[in-house]
C-alpha cells in the first residue's frame, strides 16, 4: 500500500516520506496529483510561487483561456481553483513559497529532494512539472550587479533589522516595493523610492501613505530610472539614476529592485537529468526522463510534435501515471478503469 | 503586406514583410527576431517583447493602455517610445514601420 505521507513540516526534522513529489503546481502538475491518485499514489506538491496556478496565476489569472476541452471559455485563475477542487479528494500536501534545491538518487532507488527552506523529502518517484522554470525575481540589467546580490542588491529582505541606520533605494512600482517602503522607511537612515513614472500600481492606500511620508520630509520619491551602480567587494555605495533632469548620483547602502518575475530554470540543471536547451526530452509513453522514476510533464519537458498546450500537460500526466505505478507498487498489476463506471475510482473521487 | 524593419542596438536591420492582423510580437518571433523574448507569449504580462518605435510612427502606433504602462514598469530603460510589441496590431495603415529593439530585455 502506499507509503503514509506525513501533512507538511510540522512532523520537523525527519524528512516526509511519500510516494510521489511533483515539482510545479500548475494546471498540469496539479492534474498530476488527480491522475496519480486514481492509481492510489499519494502525492506532495512544492512550488516556488506562494499560491498554486504557476503561470496561470501569477502571469494570466484574468486572461481567458479558450482551448481547455469542454470548458469554451475559463481564466487562468478558474482552471486553477477548478483542478484544486478537482483534486480534493485525493489530499496531496501543497509546499509553496520553497525551491527544490537537490535531487539525488538514493542505494535503494528512492529519491531525496531537499528545498531551500530545508526540507527534505523521500520519494519513489518524482514529476518534474515545472513549466518555464521557477519564477525569480527579474534582475535588472546593470552591469556588475551580480556582485552585490545577497549582500546590497536584495530582492527581498529576510530581517529588516539589517536595513536600520543604512541609505535605502527601492525601485519600482508596485505592492512589493511600496510595501518594503513603507516597513524600511521608520528603520533606514535614508529612503529613496525610484519608479519611472508618477503613477503606481500599488494598492492606493500605500500609494497615499508614501506621498504622506514625501511631504513630511521623511523619505524622497525620484521619478526616473537606475543607470548604473558603484560600489567595491559586494558593498554598494552610490547608483546613478537618471531623471528627467538629468544624471544624478545617490549615495546608498542597498538597494531592493522590484521588476516583476522571470522563470529560470533553476537547480534542475544540477540533478543529472538529460537536458535539450533548457527543456527535459521524455518518451512519449511515459513521459519519463533519462532518470528512472523522474517524470517530466508538461511545458518542461520536450519530444517530437512537442506542443506547449496545457491540454497537451493532462494527457502527459495520464500516461505518466500509469508509469509512476510500476515502481510505487513493484509487481502489482494495474486495471484500467473509467471514472464514469468504476466504483473503486468513484469510491476514491468521494462520490460513491 | 506590410513592411517592418526591426532596428538591432548595433544599427544592424531586419526587413520583414508580414500580413496585416497580426501582433509586432508575432511577426518578430514568426521571423526570429532577436532581442524579441515574449515570455508570456502574448498576454501583455511580462514585458519581454518591449521595442522602441521609431518617432516618426508613434503617431500611427498610438500610445500605451493603461494595462500596457502598468507592464512597462517591468522593462529595462523605458523611454517615451517605448511599447510592448506584442500590443501593437499590425495594419496597412503600419506599412514601413520602424521599431528598434532594446539592448536588453531582462
Amino acid at each position: 500500500m502506499s507509503s503514509e505521507a506525513l501533512s507538511g513540516s510540522e512532523e520537523g526534522a525527519g524528512p516526509i516520506e511519500t510516494d510521489a513529489v511533483i515539482i510545479g503546481a500548475g494546471p498540469v502538475g496539479l492534474f498530476a496529483v488527480f491522475e496519480l491518485g486514481l492509481v492510489d499514489i499519494k502525492a506532495h506538491v512544492i512550488d516556488i510561487l506562494d499560491k498554486p496556478g504557476g503561470q496561470c496565476a501569477e502571469l494570466y489569472p484574468e486572461k481567458p483561456i479558450y482551448d481547455i476541452p469542454g470548458l469554451p471559455i475559463v481564466t487562468g485563475q478558474e482552471i486553477t481553483d477548478r483542478l484544486m477542487e478537482q483534486i480534493k479528494p485525493f489530499g496531496a500536501t501543497f509546499h509553496l513559497s520553497e525551491r527544490v534545491e537537490a535531487l539525488e538518487r538514493l542505494p535503494d532507488q528512492k529519491f531525496r529532494l531537499t528545498t531551500d527552506a530545508g526540507k527534505q523529502f523521500i520519494a519513489k518517484v518524482v514529476v518534474v512539472a515545472a513549466g518555464g522554470g521557477a519564477f525569480t525575481p527579474k534582475r535588472p540589467p546593470l552591469a556588475g550587479i551580480e556582485a552585490y546580490e545577497g549582500a546590497s542588491v536584495l530582492y527581498s529582505v529576510r530581517r529588516m533589522e539589517d536595513m536600520r541606520g543604512k541609505d535605502v533605494l527601492v525601485v519600482g512600482g508596485g505592492d512589493s516595493a511600496l510595501d518594503w517602503t513603507l516597513s524600511l522607511q521608520p528603520l533606514a537612515k535614508s529612503l529613496t523610492l525610484l519608479h519611472r513614472r508618477d503613477e503606481f500600481r500599488a494598492a492606493p492606500h500605500s500609494v497615499e501613505k508614501m506621498r504622506a511620508l514625501v511631504g513630511e520630509g521623511k523619505m524622497r520619491l525620484l521619478i526616473g530610472q537606475v543607470t548604473a551602480l558603484h560600489g567595491s567587494g559586494g558593498q554598494l555605495e552610490a547608483a546613478t539614476i537618471k531623471t528627467k533632469e538629468g544624471e544624478e548620483r545617490l549615495d546608498v547602502d542597498a538597494m531592493l529592485p522590484f521588476f516583476g518575475l522571470t522563470m529560470k530554470l533553476g537547480p534542475i540543471a544540477d540533478w543529472g537529468i538529460a537536458l535539450n536547451e533548457n527543456l527535459i526530452p521524455v518518451d512519449t509513453a511515459k513521459f519519463e526522463t533519462s532518470e528512472a522514476g523522474i517524470f517530466a510533464i508538461g511545458d518542461i519537458n520536450s519530444y517530437p510534435g512537442k506542443l506547449k498546450l496545457i491540454l497537451s500537460g493532462f494527457h502527459e500526466a495520464a500516461l505518466m501515471a500509469q508509469q509512476a505505478y510500476k515502481y510505487v507498487f513493484p509487481g502489482k498489476k494495474l486495471l484500467f478503469q473509467y471514472t464514469t463506471s468504476s466504483s473503486s475510482l468513484q469510491k476514491k473521487l468521494g462520490v460513491s | 503586406m506590410v513592411k517592418i524593419t526591426f532596428i538591432q542596438p548595433d544599427d544592424s536591420e531586419q526587413v520583414v514583410e508580414t500580413e496585416p492582423g497580426m501582433t509586432l510580437m508575432e511577426a518578430a518571433k514568426l521571423n526570429n527576431i532577436p532581442g524579441i523574448e515574449a515570455e508570456c507569449g502574448g498576454a501583455c504580462a511580462c514585458a519581454t517583447c518591449h521595442v522602441y518605435v521609431d518617432e516618426a510612427w508613434r503617431d500611427k502606433t498610438g500610445s500605451p493602455s493603461q494595462m500596457e504602462e502598468d507592464m512597462l514598469d517591468f522593462a529595462f530603460e523605458v523611454r517615451e517610445q517605448s511599447r510592448l510589441s506584442c500590443q501593437i496590431k499590425l495594419t496597412a495603415e503600419l506599412d514601413g514601420l520602424k521599431v528598434r529593439v532594446p539592448a536588453k530585455q531582462f
